[in-house]
């Protein structure tokens, strides 16, 4: 029943930018496959008859009007972040074009 | 990186067919934002559109506007579309920094508009049916500078700057299904299909559709396989081809360059490519791969969005009419020359001249006024034609009171003067300006009498059969009278004393 391997468990640290050390890939790859192996079962017990659900209340059609709501200053945008320049956020060069 | 080895275009086109499929991305011109109150205004101050939801600040709960969901539909409906009874937002999960959230609100399994088709006529006529796979609503991506780098492109870039003005503005993405049979128009065709979602969403009005602003954005799938053969070849995504004319090139680019590859034994890869305008040529992105693993998963803090019938037909009965069919019908009903169509089409004075028309002028006459004297003007005043502030309306009037000889050319000019000038309505001006066609005719003939004794030799002329030498005394008598005579009632009077 275990579909979770070490390599999909490095493949989503990898996605997640976490690094992992092969003790936890290890320690992470049982504990996911519990989480798995648990749903499944849950699966088992359920008859075709019930849809699935993004949401536990069914809801629909939660709007809010086109209205322009005042916005952060860009000094406040900016203050909690770890770097800016000429009023806006300063990151890392990510290699990948644009 | 450089251009790559190319085969000829028509050779490429006798050796393998393409199939093409476009992704438009139609930024939707709402107030606010998708799913916060932030302006949606380009070209502001960097970071001053922005909240704790567009920048991701933990805690933040998004909320739908419902505008966006209305024009949405508005666009699935004028593309042909069926409007889904239910759909729902997904997380399409991504690290990079032009999204803070590290994901982007959009639509996966259940987009709002599904299976719709558009036909494209090209410039000669010919007319290609495309299909639509489907329009989903998402959010904008915010604006990243590189700096640094010789460049200044994100090659040898130290590091860049980030706007999030642009993060979370409503889009609607159209995608089509794959565009077979094109052949060697396929280009062309590329570019007649952008420029039509653009004057489609132009028309409905709910987006600004300025391509140079980025609010019609395009990226073009290319493939080629041999003709005959059943399996689609392996495809290339140019991105965001910001202009028609790019569209129709990097398509052009693509069909040479994957057939020179294909032609010697090589395999394509499937991969994000860029056009590059400037040089002519797309160079290879990141291949498809464990960046484009999204992981997509409904979106747990949206309810779905499940328009009722009632609402996605109150939303149909906005629509205005497809401007194809429009233009088709106008051109028919006013009986223009196709230049002179063209004319008003590429003047963009479409809704000035039907304006005009309904208000009860001729329609060669309008053609006249918009494309010819208050262009002019216009173009004087250098400001666009469209917002003079002069309306068809009052246009119309003008002409009528020409047609029945209240006015004559010149004092029209005179008159339209006035109303640009702010002095009213066309009857107040003639009123302030005291424009009034001379109708006694004693006034008139004593004027040609004055400029006869002047010219004593027109009316033998005239006699003689030099009709044209009464040009002379009509322009004399005209600026006697201060242009507020009939020039061809002059002409008449003329005439009939050189009998």
């Amino acid at each position: 029943m275990s579909e979770i391997t070490p390599d999909l468990v490095r493949h989503l640290a990898s996605l997640s930018r976490i690094l992992v050390t092969d003790e936890e890939v290890a320690t992470l790859a049982g504990e996911l496959n519990v989480i798995v192996d648990s749903i499944a079962i849950v699966t088992q017990a359920v008859k075709g008859d019930v849809l699935a659900t993004s949401h536990p209340i069914p809801m629909a059609n939660v709007f809010r009007e086109d209205v322009v709501e005042p916005s952060l200053t860009q000094e406040s945008a900016l203050s909690a972040a770890p770097d800016s320049a000429e009023g806006r956020f300063r990151v890392a060069a990510i290699l990948d074009e644009e | 990186m450089a251009k790559e080895a190319l085969m000829p275009y028509e050779q490429a086109i006798e050796q393998f067919e393409v199939v093409i499929g476009l992704e438009v991305h139609v930024e939707l011109n709402t107030k606010s934002k998708m799913f916060c109150g932030c302006a949606n205004i380009f070209g502001n101050e960097p970071n001053t559109n922005v909240c704790p939801i567009c920048i991701g600040l933990p805690g933040s709960l998004p909320a739908v506007n419902k505008k966006a969901v209305e024009s949405s539909i508005a666009i699935g409906l004028a593309l042909g579309c069926q409007i889904a009874p239910t759909g729902r937002f997904s997380r399409k999960n991504y690290f990079y920094p032009d999204l803070a959230k590290n994901f982007q609100t959009s639509q996966y399994d259940e987009p709002i508009a599904f299976e719709g088709k558009i036909n494209i006529e090209l410039e000669d006529g010919v007319v290609f049916e495309v299909l639509i796979e489907r329009a989903h609503m998402e959010e904008d991506a915010g604006k990243l500078t590189h700096i640094g780098g010789a460049t200044g492109r994100i090659q040898g870039a130290e590091y860049s700057l980030v706007d999030y003005n642009r993060a979370g503005v409503p889009l609607v993405e159209i995608v089509t299904k794959p565009v077979y049979g094109a052949g060697a128009r396929a280009p062309e065709l590329a570019a007649a299909y952008v420029h039509a979602i653009r004057e489609i969403v132009k028309s409905m009005n709910v987006s600004d559709a300025r391509m140079e602003r980025g609010n019609v954005r395009c990226d073009a799938n290319v493939s080629l396989r041999p003709h005959g053969q059943a399996k689609l070849g392996t495809r290339t995504e140019t991105k965001n081809v910001n202009s028609l004319r790019s569209v129709e090139n990097a398509v052009r680019y693509e069909i040479q360059r994957q057939a020179h590859i294909l032609a010697n034994g090589g395999t394509i890869t499937q991969e994000t490519r860029h056009w590059h305008e400037d040089r002519g040529y797309t160079s290879a992105g990141r291949p498809k791969s464990d960046a484009d693993d999204y992981r997509y998963f409904p979106e747990p803090d949206l309810v779905p969005v499940q328009p009722s019938l009632a609402w996605i037909e109150e939303i149909r009965a906005t629509l205005p009419e497809n401007p194809g069919l429009r233009r088709k019908r106008l051109m028919e009903a006013w009986g223009f020359a196709e230049l002179e169509f063209r004319d008003v089409v590429n003047s963009d004075l479409l809704d000035q001249v039907e304006a005009t028309v309904a208000a009860g002028a001729a329609p060669q006459a309008a053609r006249k006024w918009w494309t010819g004297e208050l262009a002019r003007l216009a173009n004087s005043q250098e400001v666009a034609v469209q917002d003079l502030s002069i309306t068809p309306a009052q246009v119309a009037k003008i002409q009528q009171l020409i047609d029945s000889g209240e006015l004559t050319d010149r004092m029209a000019r005179d008159v339209v003067a006035g109303v640009l000038a702010g002095e009213g309505d066309p009857e107040a001006v003639i009123e302030k300006r005291g424009l009034k066609v001379v109708s006694d005719d004693g006034a008139l003939i004593a004027a040609i009498d004055e400029a006869l004794a002047k010219q004593p030799d027109v009316l033998e002329k005239i006699r003689e059969g030099k009709v044209q030498a009464a040009g002379a005394v009509i322009g004399a008598v005209m600026q006697a009278m201060r242009g507020q005579v009939d020039a061809a009632r002059v002409r008449e009077l003329i005439l009939e004393r050189a009998k």
